[in-house]
């Protein structure tokens, strides 16, 4: 019996103290039947990786109020590479201004996603994003 | 997958988490991960903890795991949540009250997802304390999902089950249920500050009390229960009722050490090869039963299911009739 899932983790690095948003987007995904990894509020970039390679999710999740994510999100990509993770996708959500999108997705964000973004283009984005790794891993 | 395999009898962690989502995530990943890890598990102690939701479980696996960790024992973690019957995905959050934990490459956390299985844990389970005894973890606690009824899968699968109550969650004496008796090794009241901690101490220790009389179902085998006096010839384990406050952490450092004794106990007194055997037998059977309606899948047709459930809807077959046709159908390899 085959039983795959897609587990997807839900990260609020650094200081920010809303994850409103956030539990949304995880209920979501869990509505979208996905299992959702949620860490909590406060987590360093070193606890984000640690859980992302623990968990083996197919896509990490982010969510930054504060302004923050040129500082954290690098950091989280640089740990990913080091510990041969650099094929998850890493998703941003949050306040990022346009003007750090195009950053973001240079650093190696594939895709970042601003208020008002729907759940349902969320979803779908998660579902292409591990059905392009699957696709390059040959299935 | 082999090499994968090797590489987590190392205890590397990649390896070990890439398996895990393997054996989720179909049965013959599982057999194939079990059949070469097999030999090199037993070693490990598999400790349940279970109870209602709001209990404190998760806070408390937090300071149990510190707790070990002082005592150098390399410690796995796996978190059981429900999966929504509804959509199938889960919120899995136990690692929101483990963030003391991280950074600490003697602990590894896996959260798991029900994914339909009633009875506190995953199907899968089973398969992934194999890898993280396989991966050399000393101790792997188990938290499960749990509805305050006795959770059996845990009682099967830990050498040692930890049962949490909290204060004001109906803790009179009529609402405890007494199927807890029958599952733990340890029982603990959590939240032991709040009103009704002394309340819910006391019922428990009376339903213990009242069971000591007589031959008590535990973990499955019947076992005279530890009465007063008796204790020197036949050295049985005493369930006792711990407090803790999990957030304070106080109470711990005695839960773990009457941990560490149970284990003591199991081993000299021939109940961890008892437990063994006993879980063996369980093990089997349940895998038999999976396996059987797996090949009974494979060789039934479709549309002869189908026209078998009809007749049995329609009333013109019985269910009892239908399944020994059904049955017919398996061809036993000899």
């Amino acid at each position: 019996m085959e039983d795959r899932k897609i587990r997807v983790l839900v990260a609020k690095p650094g200081l920010d103290g809303h994850d409103r948003g956030a539990k949304v987007i995880a209920r979501g995904l869990r509505d979208a039947g996905m299992e959702v990894i949620y860490t909590g509020l406060r987590q360093t970039p070193e606890m984000v990786v640690e859980a992302a390679l623990q968990e083996d999710v197919d896509v990490v999740g982010l969510s930054i109020l504060s302004g923050a994510h040129t500082a954290l999100v690098p950091r989280i990509i640089e740990l990913m590479r080091e510990r041969e993770m650099e094929e998850v996708p890493i998703f941003l959500g949050g306040i990022v201004p346009t003007a750090d999108v195009e950053t973001m997705q240079a650093a190696g964000v594939s895709a970042v996603f601003g208020p008002g973004t729907s759940l349902e283009e969320i979803v779908k984005a998660v579902r292409e994003a591990v059905a392009g790794r699957e696709d390059k891993a040959g299935g | 997958m082999d090499e994968l395999l090797a590489r987590v009898r190392q205890g590397s962690r990649r390896a070990v988490a890439r398996a895990i989502t393997q054996v989720e995530r179909s049965d013959g990943q599982a057999r194939e991960a079990v059949k070469y890890l097999y030999p090199h598990t037993g070693q490990a102690h598999v400790i349940g903890v279970t109870g209602p939701p709001g209990s404190g479980k998760s806070t408390l696996v937090n300071e149990l795991a510190k707790s070990f960790r002082r005592r150098d024992c390399q410690l796995g973690i796996i978190a059981v949540d429900p999966s929504s019957p509804f959509s199938g995905g889960a919120l899995l959050g136990d690692r929101v009250r483990m963030r003391d934990l991280s950074g600490d490459p003697g602990i590894f956390i896996r959260s798991m997802a029900s994914r339909g299985s009633l009875g506190g844990l995953a199907r899968a389970t089973a398969a992934v304390v194999k890898i993280l005894d396989a991966a050399n973890f000393d101790v792997i606690l188990v938290e499960t999902v749990g509805a305050g009824q006795a959770e059996v899968d845990i009682a099967n699968m830990a050498h040692t089950t930890l049962v949490i109550e909290a204060p004001g969650m109906g803790d009179d004496i009529q609402s405890i249920k007494a199927g807890i008796l029958e599952i733990a090794d340890l029982l603990i009241v959590n939240k032991a500050d709040r009103p009704g901690a002394e309340n819910t101490v006391k019922a428990l220790r009376m339903m213990l009390h009242m069971g000591q009389s007589t031959r008590v179902r535990h973990h499955g085998r019947e076992v005279q229960a530890a009465a007063t006096g008796d204790a020197a010839e036949d050295p049985q384990w005493a369930v006792e009722v711990y407090k803790t406050v999990a957030t304070s952490g106080e109470g711990v450092e005695e839960v773990v050490g009457a941990i560490e004794s149970h284990k003591a106990y199991l081993k000299e007194s021939g109940e961890w090869s008892a437990r063994e055997r006993d879980r063996s037998r369980q093990e089997i059977e349940q895998l038999l039963q999976a396996q059987l309606l797996a090949q009974l899948r494979a060789e039934v047709p479709q549309a002869e299911r189908e026209r078998l459930i009809e007749a049995v809807a329609a009333r013109e077959v019985d269910p009892y009739t239908a399944a020994g046709r059904l049955l017919a159908w398996i061809k036993l390899e000899t």
